[in-house]
Order: C-alpha cells, then structure tokens, then sequence
C-alpha cells in the first residue's frame, strides 16, 4: 500500500432517468455528476461547496460507497473502490462518513453505547482487544462526552451531543479518510463552534483527511486546506483555500463568494 | 420616536407536554416600530419562532398565553376571535421557511396570490391586474406570463418571492418572516434579502424577521432581539448590538460566525448545548455556558434594563461601558 | 377601550380569547381523563372475547351433533327439556344458542389469529425484501401484488375453500391468500422510506451485513404500523371468516361457527329471530371493537396501506 489517498477520475452518476410506456413520455436521466476528478491526499481536508443540485452530496455518496457510478473510477491508496460490500474490509474501515442531520443518522432505539459497538461487531478486526464498555467511555471522552451518555439513545441527547456520537462511530474503526456530509449545517451556530473544534483535533490526532461537503463558506475558509467549487454536477475550479477566497478566478466562485454574507460590511 | 406598531409586553406562553406544561416563553418584552425590520434570533428553544406564532395567534392548540400584545390601539389578547382572524393576513401577513409547503399545488400562482381581494369581491379583470402587479412588485420577471403557472413551475427562489407576494396582497402593514431564506441557496438567499430590504424602503413595510442566522440580521435588520432558553437577552439597534455586544451570549454568537471574506479561526465554543425552556437554569438562564458567570448570575434572574441609550440587555455584568473580560470577573 | 382595565388577559388555544384565569383548563382535564378511560372499552370488550375463546368450552357443555326435537325454536329464557335455561333460545334443531355463540367465539378467533400472523409473516417478508432489496424482486412482488389486488379476495378465498376437504387450515390458507398484501404493502413503503435513512445509510457505509441491517435497523420500526395493520386485518378476517361459513364451505358441519348459526337461522328468521341475531350480534361487536383498537394503533404509528 502506499500514500495515495483518495483518487477520483471521471466520475459519472445520472438519476431518475425512465423510458415511460410505449417508448414515450419517458424522463431522460439527469447527470447528478458530469466527470469529476478529485484528490484527497493524506492529512489534508478537502471541502466540496456548490450550491443545492450541484452534486456535492452524490460524490460525496459515492467516495463512501452508498451510490454507485455509471463511469469513472475511485481508488484509495490505489485500491479500486465499488459498493461498500465489495471493498476489502479494510479500506472499508478505512472510509467513514458523518452525515448532516445528528439524529436521524442513529437508529433511535439503540443506546450510544449499542452505535459505536455495533462498528465492532461489524468489523471484528478493529475492535479493542480489553474491556469493550471501558474502550466505548474511551471514544466517547475522545470526542468530549461524558460516560453516562453510553447508557443513552438519542432522543436524551442534544443535537450536538448526537453528532459527537456519530463522530465516536466514525472513529471507533479508526477510519483514514472522513467524508463530512454537511457535517455541521444542521448544528445551532453556537455548537457548530465545538464540533468544528472536535473535527480539526481528531484530523490533528489521528492525521486523517476529510472530505468535508458543505454550503458554507466561512466554514469552510476556517476548516479547509483545499476547496473544489461544483456546479451542476462539474468541477468549475479547485484551489488551495486561501488562494480560491482571496483571488478566485471562475466567474461562478466569484459570484458565489459575492452572494455570501459577512457580518461585517453590511451596513445598509 | 413615534408609537410602536407591535408591542410585545411580558408575554408568556405555556404549551403542554406529556410532563406538563413548559413555559417556552418568559416574560418577553420588544417592540417593533414601523417601516422597520426587527430581526428575532435565537437557536433552538429560544423562543423565537413561538413568540412570532402568539403574535399572529397560531400557536398549536392548549398553549397558553399571557402578556400584552399591543397592536396599535388594541390588545390582541384581547380581541374577539373574529377579529383576530380580520388583523392576520390582512394587517399583519407571515411568510413561511417552506413556500412549497405553504403554496397550494393545485392553484395557479396568480389565484393564490389575489385570494383576499376576491374575497373582497373584486372583479375578474381588476384581479389579473392585480396578480399582475403583486408579482411584479416582487421582481418576478415576466409577470402577466407567470401568474398562470402552478407552483411548482416556479424555482425556489421565485416561490420565496410568490409567498411575499400573497403576504403583501393584504397590504399589511406587518410581515412576519420566519426564517425566509434558509432553504435557499447563497445566491438566491442575497436576492430574497435585497427584495425584503426594497420592500421596507419603498412600501414602508414593517417586517419582523425570525432567523437563527446573523448573518442574515446584519444584512436586514434595523433593531435585533436576541432570545436565549424563551427570555430576551438583549435588544437594541441591529448594528450597535452586533459590533458591541452588551450580553455574553450575542458576543459568542458574533465570534462563532466565520468570516468568507478573511480568513477567521474556529471561534472559541461555548460549552454545552442551548438551555432547553422545559429545563431552563436558575437565575440568568445562559450562566452554565457563560464565561464570565458569577454567583450572582446563579441565583438571581437579571431583568432587561437599558444600559445605555437604546441598549437594553439582561446581563447583571454588563454596564454602560460594555461587558468585562473573563479574566478581570473570574476571582 | 375596555381591554386595557384588565392588566393580564389570559387566551386559551388557537384564537379564543377568553378573560377567566386557567380553570375552564381543570374541566377539560376531567373531561379528558373520562374519555381516556373510554378509550379502553373496547380494549376490555376485546379481552372479554378472548377469555370466552380460551374458557369457554369448559364453561358450557355443548355438542354440534346433538339435537333435541322438544327443544326446537325455544325463545330467550325458556327452559329446556333438561331443566337448564336457555338465555339466548335454541335453534330449528334444538341445540342451544348461547353455547354456539361462546364456541363460535373460539372459532372465530383461533382462526383469525392464525390468518394474521400467516398473512404477518408473509407479508412482512415479502414487503421487507420489495422495500430494502429493491431492484427486480421489488419490480415482481409489486406486479404481483397488483394482480392480486385486481382480483376480489373473498372470490379467490371461496374458490380456494371449495376445492378442498373443509377444515380450518383450509380457511386459513383461503384468507391468507390475500390477506398478505395490506401487510406487504406496508412493510414496503415502510422499509422504502427507511432505507434512505442516515442511520440505514450509517450502518451500510461500515458495511455491517445485510441481515443485521434489516433486523437492527429496519425492522423495529416497522413493528409499529404491522400492529395497525395486523387488528385491522384481524376484523376482516372474522367477518370473511363468518361469510365463508354461512355459505357452508371451508367449515366442516361439526365445527361451531358464529357465520354457520346465523345461516342455520336465516330459515326461522320471521318466527324465531333470535338464532342469527345474537351471534350477529356477537361478531359486529367484536369486529366494531377490533377496529376501534386499529384505528387507535394506526392513529399512532401512521399506518398506511
């Protein structure tokens, strides 16, 4: 294995498209994704922003595995990536994702405990070796929640103690390269602080590298070491962070970063 | 300054749960002036979207309310249910998040849009002309055209704009928004948010904008409310409030907001999660997350009071001259 | 202005205004919790049959193929030749109504529990695989179901039942024949909308295996509308059940059945009502019961068919 990363090459992906009866009033399928080619080396973070329909969230899918390309291919560390179940089980350890809404993304019957071990039983080989119960506290302390959250579903928790668990799922197969889906977009401003925070300690602890989808702007700007701007479904321009806010040289970037608002200079 | 158009004093609303009542809003006082827009923010639980639903009166069945609603001359806790019927949609109009959820599918744009003049019995070729009219005030382009279409043949954006323009069919004088733009797109977002800003300078509209973004308010508020666990924390002039926070709370929520045009680091985050009003803190309901919380603070509910001319804040620390820093409070 | 004499005016609800502090609260209270209490009737109804089926045959002694020509067409009341009382009459044989009805009751129910859990489990199955599966399997129990909903099911169950040698496990397969769809179809749409979930979505990206999916993630949160589903069907069943039976298929004659008394009355109905009436009677409550607790369960857990 080597340093790789992620690689994405013509990536290609159309929903919805049907004949209709008799060859008629039938839908064309619509390009989600049209050729996007993507790097995610080692410890960095790369954001995708682009606004609704842009098809952030399909590439997004298909790094992960969860939607499958009709061209085009992935690799990671330069192993082919298919659906989840096709991949070695080690590069699916390897990939994980967070998703935007903190609570409809655990199962609202199982205790945070239950969330995070279920990733062991799954993968058996990254499991702890000792005391599983002491290695869940472990996890949960790592991504700032206290012990009794273990014995807790979600419905008990905040919205941002609910992502913090989902990041301890995330993390509980010691995962390499973390697909953030809109990770922090549904958070209260005033949280997104701390999982931001938590997001850029564990990419400082564990050195993994993310994938980090977001319509957020200054977010991104604090969180970003690259940025790749998409609209409808195509890479319009990606460059280092700093370089794409302070000299953007697509119209589309320029017009997105016009449009987003600052609480500072808008003075009426 | 004149009269208020809105003025909100000491309401309080209980809505029921299965553990009993909650008090999700406590003792909430602002007022909203005319030709005005008075932005309402606060995260979840703070009462924001409550307070805007008791002043329209469609707060979900067996909440209680309590408090003044000063409409003008009269109470609107008051007033027959009839006449509260006659000021919502008339007087004081609400655009919602989701205009596809508030749109009916099934009716043409222009039909919906002029639904109160029919029912005022206006004639049919005054009312093309006014469905003309109400979506061209709104920069609907094309407009004869689009008041045929449905719903659904509309983008987001133009759907957003179709909502105001029904609110503005009544010629209120009050438009509540909640949260009108957060379902859109960046640049769809700044268009609603210069088609709002127009509509109070030509129309003299009064607006109260619900919104959890500060962003937003910096962009088209005059006068700002901030709400905390169903208590106002502080009020005042939007820009004032903004650059010189009087309450520790709006000072977070001003460093938590990143900056696109300079490159800002990641705020320093308030501990823990927004007070929950069914579970709300002794004494000054933001002191488990305040950095500069005393004993006092604990024990003793601050009041709003006017720290310096305009400034209305409920911080026990906070005095004419702005807030102290954490390290001179702490012992 | 009259309002402002009042410092603190007080509205309860959407719009009604009204100046009385919180008492008009404590009576609707009251009046909530009678109703509450309401809400269980036909709960404890339902329970009352339940305990006839299990018990009943201890509590009466009754035999199908026993007739009494002196006790022909007795009304409620009567005294038998035997001595004992006849509370709810005897029939154009002389057999006693009351214990058909508490027989029948354990008919009725053994046989609409089995067609539902049969249906349950069929449908659960099927509508699991259609809903999370998806693809082709989706593609063939959709037409499949479409077929079977084309065709009237009583017809198929009467066809069904009439081929073969009448017992209860015939009855059983007749209804289950189409019983399984409403379930099927629940489960699907269920499970459809569930697959999108992020938690769904979670446990696939760490590849947890299929089986532990549907079961751990899927399953239990189907559990909810099967219930709606299951009393809803439990109803039609007993009524298709008491329809097969009047016409005299899938029952053999020495099985007792609510739908066998009121076809053996139908003869007498001008002088002897009281044979079809009261095991009428019996089924509509206990249908009207079952469904009442359905539309409780489908109330909450947002059953659709």
């Amino acid at each position: 294995m080597n340093d790789a990363g992620l690689t994405v090459r013509g990536l290609r992906v159309s929903f919805g498209g049907s004949r209709g009866m008799f060859g008629r009033g039938g839908r064309p399928a619509v390009a989600a994704v049209a050729g996007v080619d993507l790097d995610v080396a080692a410890g960095e973070i790369v954001a995708v922003v682009g606004e609704s329909g842009s098809g952030k969230t399909t590439v997004a899918r298909c790094v992960v595995g969860l939607v499958t390309p009709d061209d085009g291919t992935l690799s990671y560390d330069d192993v082919p990536l298919g659906s989840t179940r096709s991949r070695p089980p080690a590069i699916q350890r390897a990939i994980q994702m967070v998703f935007q809404d903190p609570r409809s993304s655990l199962n609202p019957r199982m205790t945070a405990g239950a969330i995070v071990r279920e990733a062991w039983q799954a993968h058996p080989a990254a499991a702890p070796s000792g005391d599983q119960d002491a290695a869940v506290r472990n996890l949960l302390a790592e991504v700032g929640l206290d012990a009794s959250v273990a014995g807790r579903r979600p419905s008990a928790l905040s919205g941002g103690q609910c992502q913090r668990v989902s990041i301890a799922r995330a993390l509980a197969l010691r995962p390499r390269l973390l697909v953030c889906d809109e990770a922090v977009s549904a958070l209260d401003v005033s949280v997104q602080a701390q999982i931001l925070r938590l997001l850029s300690d564990v990419r400082r602890d564990h050195g993994l590298s993310m994938l980090f989808i977001s319509h957020d702007l200054g977010v991104v700007r604090q969180i970003a070491d690259r940025v790749v701007v998409m609209r409808s479904g195509e890479v319009v321009e990606q460059a280092p962070a700093e370089d794409l806010f302070t000299r953007p040289t697509h119209p589309y970037t320029r017009a997105l970063l016009d449009a987003a608002l600052d609480l500072e200079g808008a003075a009426s | 300054m004149s009269e208020p158009l809105l003025d909100v004093r000491d309401l309080d609303v209980f809505l029921p749960t299965r553990s009993g009542p909650v008090h999700v809003l406590d003792g909430v006082s602002f007022s909203v002036d005319a030709a005005r827009t008075t932005g309402l923010i606060g995260e979840s639980g703070s009462g924001k979207t409550m307070a805007a639903m008791a002043i329209i009166g469609l707060l979900p069945a067996g909440a209680v309310t309590r408090g003044q609603l000063w409409w003008r001359s009269e109470d609107l806790l008051a007033v027959s249910s009839r006449r509260r019927r006659q000021v919502r949609g008339r007087e004081i109009a609400m655009i919602f998040q989701d205009p596809l959820a508030s749109l009916n599918p099934g009716q043409t744009v222009g039909r919906q849009v002029t639904e109160i003049p029919r029912r005022d019995g206006m004639g049919r070729a005054e009312l093309a002309r006014t469905a003309t009219h109400l979506l061209d005030r709104v920069g609907i382009p094309d407009p004869a055209q689009r008041t045929g279409n449905y719903p659904h043949q509309f983008s987001g954006g133009q759907r957003q704009r179709a909502m105001t323009a029904l609110a503005l069919a009544g010629q209120p004088q009050l438009i509540l928004a909640d949260e009108p733009t957060t379902a859109l797109d960046v640049t769809v977002q700044a268009r609603i948010l210069d088609l709002l800003r127009h509509l109070r300078d030509t129309e003299h509209t009064a607006m109260l904008l619900v919104s959890h973004d500060l962003r937003v308010m910096a962009h088209v508020a005059d006068d700002l409310v901030v709400m905390y666990a169903g208590r106002v924390c502080e009020r005042g002039p939007a820009q004032a409030v903004l650059r010189e926070p009087r309450h520790p709370y709006t000072k977070a929520l001003v460093a938590s907001v990143p900056a696109v045009r300079a490159r800002t680091a990641i705020a320093d985050p308030l501990p823990g999660s927004p007070a929950d009003p069914a579970h709300r803190p002794a004494g000054c309901a933001f002191h488990p997350r305040c950095p500069l919380a005393v004993l006092r603070c604990r024990v003793e509910r601050p009041t709003v009071r006017e720290v310096a001319p305009g400034r209305w804040t409920a911080c026990h620390l906070a005095e004419a001259d702005g807030l102290p820093d954490a390290a001179e409070v702490r012992p | 202005m009259t309002t402002t004499s009042h410092p603190v005016s007080t509205s309860v609800g959407h719009d009604a205004a009204t100046t009385t502090p919180p008492l008009p609260e404590m009576r609707r209270r009251s009046a909530r919790r009678v109703l509450g209490w309401l809400r269980f009737l036909p709960h404890a109804v339902i329970a009352g049959y339940l305990f006839l089926a299990v018990v009943g045959p201890l509590l009466v002694d009754y035999d199908p193929m026993v007739t009494s020509i002196t006790d022909r067409l007795l009304s409620p009341g009567s005294t038998t030749s035997d001595g004992s009382t006849a509370w709810l009459g005897t029939d154009g044989v002389g057999r006693d109504v009351l214990a058909q009805i508490v027989l029948g009751a354990r008919t009725s129910i053994t046989i609409a529990v089995l067609t539902v859990t049969v249906c349950a489990v069929i449908g659960i199955a099927v509508g699991l695989v259609a809903g999370y599966v998806g693809g082709w399997a989706d593609t063939v129990a959709a037409r499949l179901i479409d077929v079977l909903i084309a065709f009237p099911g009583i017809l198929l169950a009467i066809v069904i039942a009439g081929l073969f040698r009448p017992s209860i496990a015939i009855v059983v397969i007749a209804l289950s024949a189409v019983g399984w769809i409403g379930f099927a179809r629940v489960v699907r749409g269920t499970a459809l909308s569930l697959r999108e979930r992020d938690w769904v979505s979670a446990a696939r990206v760490m590849a947890v295996p299929r089986r532990s999916i549907l079961t751990r993630h899927v399953l239990p949160f189907v559990a909810g509308p099967v219930v709606a589903m299951a009393t809803l069907e439990f109803a039609l069943v007993v009524l298709a059940e008491a329809g097969l039976s009047f016409l005299g298929i899938g029952l053999p004659p020495t099985a007792v059945s609510w739908g066998q008394t009121v076809a053996a009355g139908k003869e007498y109905l001008e002088i002897a009502w009281w044979i079809s009436t009261f095991p009428g009677l019996a089924l509509a409550l206990l249908v009207v019961c079952v469904g009442l607790v359905g539309d409780q369960l489908t109330a909450r857990y947002g059953g659709k068919r």
